[in-house]
């Protein structure tokens, strides 16, 4: 039966079958990206209005220039390519899982499903890595007529404007930066490491239940797709974080 | 190889089977588009980045260019959603019940981004009481040396 004759003659509202030809899993799982789009999109708008509202925001090139193990070298958006990229990677060795599912590989399932777990947990490293040295890289900031030398948090912000003619060593000093930078930086890129965890630990139970052979018992690895969609869209936010934190 | 059966009744169709020849040259285009995309949005941003380091640099063309970013990301997203998330697969009743909803986007990024704008105004004006005049734009000095203070 091709697809286009199935469609042409089946009555979807009839009753006794699903409307939109999905099981019921996959169906909710989808209403939940949904929402959850709805809950990283009200996050991002709100950051959105606030930097909008303000006549000063830091310059993303200049506060994400750093590399591991390179020292002081002035690298703007090259360590957030490389994140970007595991991601994209991960999401596509996450495609090759689900296909080996599709034709009751185990050996494929197992194979690509380990490189996506380790695609995930190399991500969650570099933003580990990424969050320690905004938090740790302390830099000299006028406060109440003081030089502190202060590092970015949810309630300080060094990123301000130049004071010129003011020195601190060989450093500009700066005014601080607008409070909400930190906030809205470590709220909504922690929100997706987190979600990108928790993606990582149901790949990990996928792993197990295939490697303990429940899904060859079922006689399918629809499972895998259901968490194959949850990664995918871990995946689509990081575009849009990547796009609104560090591109624009 | 099998094939795994449809197991779930209210299931009427399974996707029509791709083999893994077409199924491997899907994947590697998309792949391959998704990349050529993030490198063509890091170029802009390096253009961005550079266009900066000129204090008078021209603000509607840096305007332009985060625009062309946006709307490559959004073709990102098309990608990402339609091919590896499969949707594009799906039967259309079931795409419009996720698209649908989704174009409330449109309203919610306008009005919101609106009053982002509008906030500013007030304060630029403190509260309509004078007339606007557009801030002197501060400065950030050169990208400081990481940890440099250590």
């Amino acid at each position: 039966m091709s697809t286009a004759q199935a469609q042409v003659q089946t009555k979807w509202w009839g009753g006794g079958k699903s409307p939109f030809n999905l099981e019921y899993g996959k169906v909710m799982m989808w209403y939940f990206l949904m929402s959850d789009a709805f809950t990283f999109g009200a996050f991002l708008i709100s950051y959105g209005t606030i930097r909008f509202s303000q006549n000063y925001w830091p310059d993303p090139n200049k506060v994400f220039n750093a590399f591991p193990l390179m020292g002081h070298a002035n690298l703007p958006l090259a360590f957030v390519s490389l994140m970007t990229f595991i991601l994209i990677v991960s999401s596509v060795t996450m495609v090759l899982a689900v296909h080996a599912g599709h034709n009751m590989d185990k050996k494929g399932v197992v194979k690509w499903m380990a490189w996506t777990i380790v695609g995930g947990i190399a991500f969650l490293a570099c933003q580990a890595w990424e969050w320690t040295h905004l938090i740790t890289g302390e830099h000299a900031v006028l406060i109440d007529g003081k030089i502190q030398e202060i590092g970015t948090t949810v309630s300080r912000n060094p990123w301000g404007s130049e004071i010129l003619g003011l020195e601190h060593g060989e450093h500009h000093v700066t005014k601080t930066g607008p409070v909400a930078f930190g906030g809205y930086f470590f709220g909504i890129t922690g929100f997706h490491g987190f979600h990108v965890f928790s993606g990582v630990i149901i790949n990990i139970i996928m792993l197990l239940m295939a490697t303990n052979d429940v899904f060859e018992r079922k006689g399918h690895y629809l499972m895998i797709e259901k968490a194959g969609l949850y990664w995918h869209f871990v995946d689509l936010v990081w575009v849009f974080v990547f796009l609104c934190f560090y591109l624009i | 190889m099998e094939h795994q059966e449809n197991i779930f009744p209210e299931v009427t169709f399974q996707p029509a089977h791709v083999d893994n020849a077409v199924f491997t040259k899907k994947v590697i285009r998309t792949t391959v588009i998704l990349s050529v995309i993030t490198l063509i949005e890091l170029a802009l941003g390096f253009v961005i980045y550079f266009m900066h380091k000129n204090a008078e640099y021209n603000h509607a063309l840096v305007l332009f260019i985060k625009g062309v970013i946006t709307i490559l990301s959004l073709a990102k997203a098309f990608y990402i959603v339609s091919i590896f998330m499969h949707l594009g697969d799906e039967i259309r009743n079931m795409i419009m019940t996720i698209v649908v909803p989704l174009l409330l986007f449109t309203w919610f990024i306008a009005a919101f981004l609106i009053d982002g704008n509008s906030w500013r105004s007030l304060r630029n004006t403190e509260g309509h009481s004078k007339t606007y005049v557009e801030p002197v734009q501060e400065v950030q000095p050169e990208a400081k040396k990481p940890g440099s203070v250590e």
